[in-house]
């Protein structure tokens, strides 16, 4: 309990830091949206210093931050200037879309990295491990923006997948089947992307991890009772790497979600990287702040869920 | 290869290739804003000896370029023109390495010929020259990155590390924050606040100090963990004993062991910010136009004409990898080469 406790205490903290610094962010912009209204002659300047009244902007600077952090809490992330909509709703399809395309890479990442990672740690130092360490150096060595435009390249030339967007214009919207793999084949490219960059951090953990137990007297003894191979690898040596690894899925959500902005913009999948880029050249700074306050909140939540694992998985935390 | 021998080939090449991006200017055939109008996304010309005639030239050539039509990048190699290549020949003025003025270029062709060594882009400015002064811009904001992160690393690592207490756990605690930032986002809403037109080296600046500040964490904690171990060593503790002061301690007997920490980060700093830097100016929030950076060459292939007909577009891309592979070589053989040290 005290573990967990602990760790919600530090989550909360995280967004406190970082929602201050969201909210510092707004207060250095230069003018607000009440100053333009000044220049219209039609306007006076009492008008304008009541509308700014009454939207709280006359306080002082702690005043207005615990105002605007109440109204996050509601889910009121401000006004969008230009799409002239609520930033909740209109954050609120983007995040969904990213959300898909980060869980998806996610696990296409540790589906790949985890078999490709015990391998070359069973095999170590044999053709199998080697060839794996020189595609992941090669693979690191690649820029991730250069990964994504060669993949967009390939579906460009190909013709072989879609080159942006979620769907295609011919999708029916009510056959819920048809949606499904019409989304599907357009995540085809954008996860198998962000998969493939992630792949080489992961392979290497993997590895590391799966060594550093392999070398364990307790795996020798285990295969010196004449265990079998594959079962001390899966079920003893397996289980005792896994702490680490968690919390390594906890720490590569950042990067992650860094990640997926680029291959959102290359690959014009519409997700939260996407529409902050948009909203920065829209001046629309509501918006911003709403999506780093967004992409803070699922980076808490996935730490919390790697947290939780790690409690299910490790007994010494249990007991603690 | 020993991990010695590693260190000291990338190294090298890192020399080599830091000076050609330094003396860019001397290097590179023209400016990186002078444009030909009449050749846009010219094709990369090859550098030949021997012509259609099977005649061996003393002097390196290249063939010019005519329109075409029919031709799917709109030019064909003129075979009757041939272009051969000049050295330290008089052009463009630039400064050497931003100090020096200069005219003297390493290469270049009689005008009115022109020789684009990896093509031109959409304004017909030449590719490479804008590759070797991008970099400048590039490497520049990853270098000074670092240096500002590592400068930060090792100030709270050696204060966490040494004095430990409230401050060790204030510090790593702050640390812990910045770990866990999505620093790319971050980065963006930092640019947002900013108008979108502003001098490029404010942009410049912006970018560096950012990129500084907010990725400090990862190497403080690493020397905080060498602090902690060498202020226990007997020679720290003697020299304790004879009255050193703490900074005297930290300055002479305790950072010194952790410059293996500090190098290895610096090297796996430095791409990272460069990175960073790319990926910025790929979106247009980096430094503007004309100044080329290697991120802002890359911007144009967001068009899916230009991504599907120029292939030497993606050059710039291409030409980052050993850049890249340099760095994490040199990571790597540091890496390793001071664990055997420790050990």
């Amino acid at each position: 309990m005290r573990y967990l406790s602990r760790r919600l205490i530090h989550a909360i903290l995280l967004l406190l830091a970082i929602s201050f610094f969201s909210f510092a962010l707004l207060q250095i912009a230069p003018g607000d949206y009440f100053d333009s209204l000044r220049l219209n002659p039609q306007i006076s300047s009492q008008t304008v210093d009541r509308i700014r009244a009454q939207y709280g902007l006359d306080r002082p600077f702690p005043v207005r931050y615990a105002l605007w952090l109440g109204g996050a809490l509601r889910g009121d992330l401000g006004y969008s200037l230009a799409s002239n909509s609520a930033v909740g709703p209109l954050i609120g399809i983007r995040a969904r879309n990213t959300v898909l395309l980060s869980g998806t890479a996610t696990a296409l990442a540790w589906l790949l990295a985890l078999p490709i990672g015990i391998g070359s740690a069973a095999k170590r130092r044999r053709t199998v491990d080697r060839a794996a360490e020189l595609a992941t150096s090669a693979l690191l060595t690649v820029p991730d923006l250069l990964l994504f435009l060669a993949l967009l390249l390939l579906a460009v030339r190909t013709g072989w997948f879609p080159t942006g967007g979620m769907t295609s214009a011919a999708n029916d919207e009510s056959s819920f089947w048809g949606t499904f793999t019409d989304i599907a084949f357009h995540l085809v490219l954008p996860a198998f992307g962000l998969a493939l960059a992630m792949l080489p951090m992961l392979v290497r953990h993997v590895r590391a991890a799966m060594i550093e137990v392999l070398e364990a007297p307790f795996v020798r003894a285990a295969r010196g009772h004449g265990i079998p191979r594959s079962r001390v690898l899966f079920r003893y040596a397996l289980p005792v790497a896994s702490n680490p690894l968690i919390q390594l899925l906890g720490f590569s959500l950042a990067t992650m979600l860094s990640t997926s902005v680029i291959a959102e913009i290359v690959l014009s999948w519409p997700g939260l990287g996407a529409l902050m880029v948009e909203s920065i050249f829209a001046r629309d700074l509501y918006v911003v702040v709403a999506i780093v306050m967004l992409s803070s909140v699922f980076l808490v939540a996935g730490n919390l869920l790697a947290d939780l694992l790690l409690l299910a998985a490790d007994p010494r935390i249990r007991t603690e | 290869m020993t991990p010695r021998h590693t260190l000291r080939l990338a190294v090298l090449l890192l020399a080599v290739l830091h000076a050609l991006i330094l003396f860019a200017g001397f290097i590179a055939p023209y400016d990186f804003s002078s444009q030909n109008r009449d050749l846009t996304f010219a094709p990369p010309a090859l550098i030949h000896f021997v012509d259609t005639h099977g005649r061996i030239h003393r002097r390196p050539f290249v063939y010019g370029l005519r329109f075409d039509a029919l031709d799917p990048t709109g030019y064909k190699i003129d075979p009757s023109q041939i272009d051969p290549l000049e050295f330290l020949v008089a052009g463009a003025p630039y400064k050497i390495a931003g100090l020096f003025p200069a005219t003297r270029h390493l290469f270049g062709v009689r005008a009115p010929s022109r020789v684009f060594l990896m093509g031109t882009d959409a304004y017909g400015r030449d590719q490479f020259s804008r590759f070797l002064y991008g970099g400048q811009i590039s490497l520049l904001a990853g270098l000074l990155a670092a240096a500002v992160s590592l400068t930060i690393a090792v100030a709270v690592g050696a204060l966490a590390g040494y004095y430990r207490g409230w401050i060790d756990e204030i510090l790593m605690r702050t640390g812990e924050l910045f770990l866990a930032l999505p620093w790319l986002y971050l980065l963006f809403a930092v640019r947002a606040v900013l108008p979108l037109h502003i001098a490029g080296w404010q942009v410049f600046l912006l970018l560096v100090a950012v990129m500084g500040l907010l990725g400090w964490a990862r190497p403080a904690r690493l020397i905080r963990g060498v602090v902690l171990s060498a202020k226990e060593r007997n020679f720290v503790l003697a020299a304790r004993g004879f009255g050193a002061s703490d900074f005297y301690l930290l300055g002479r007997h305790i950072l010194p062991q952790a410059s293996g920490v500090i190098l290895t980060q610096l090297a796996l700093l430095i791409p990272q910010y460069v990175l960073a830097e790319v990926t910025l100016s790929f979106l247009g929030l980096g430094v503007s136009e004309p100044t080329p950076s290697w991120g802002s060459l890359l911007s144009s292939l967001q068009q899916y004409y230009v991504l599907s007909s120029y292939w030497w577009m993606f050059l710039p891309a291409v030409l980052l990898v050993p850049v890249f592979l340099l760095y994490y070589a040199a990571a790597n053989a540091l890496q390793e080469r001071f664990r055997s040290v420790q050990l």
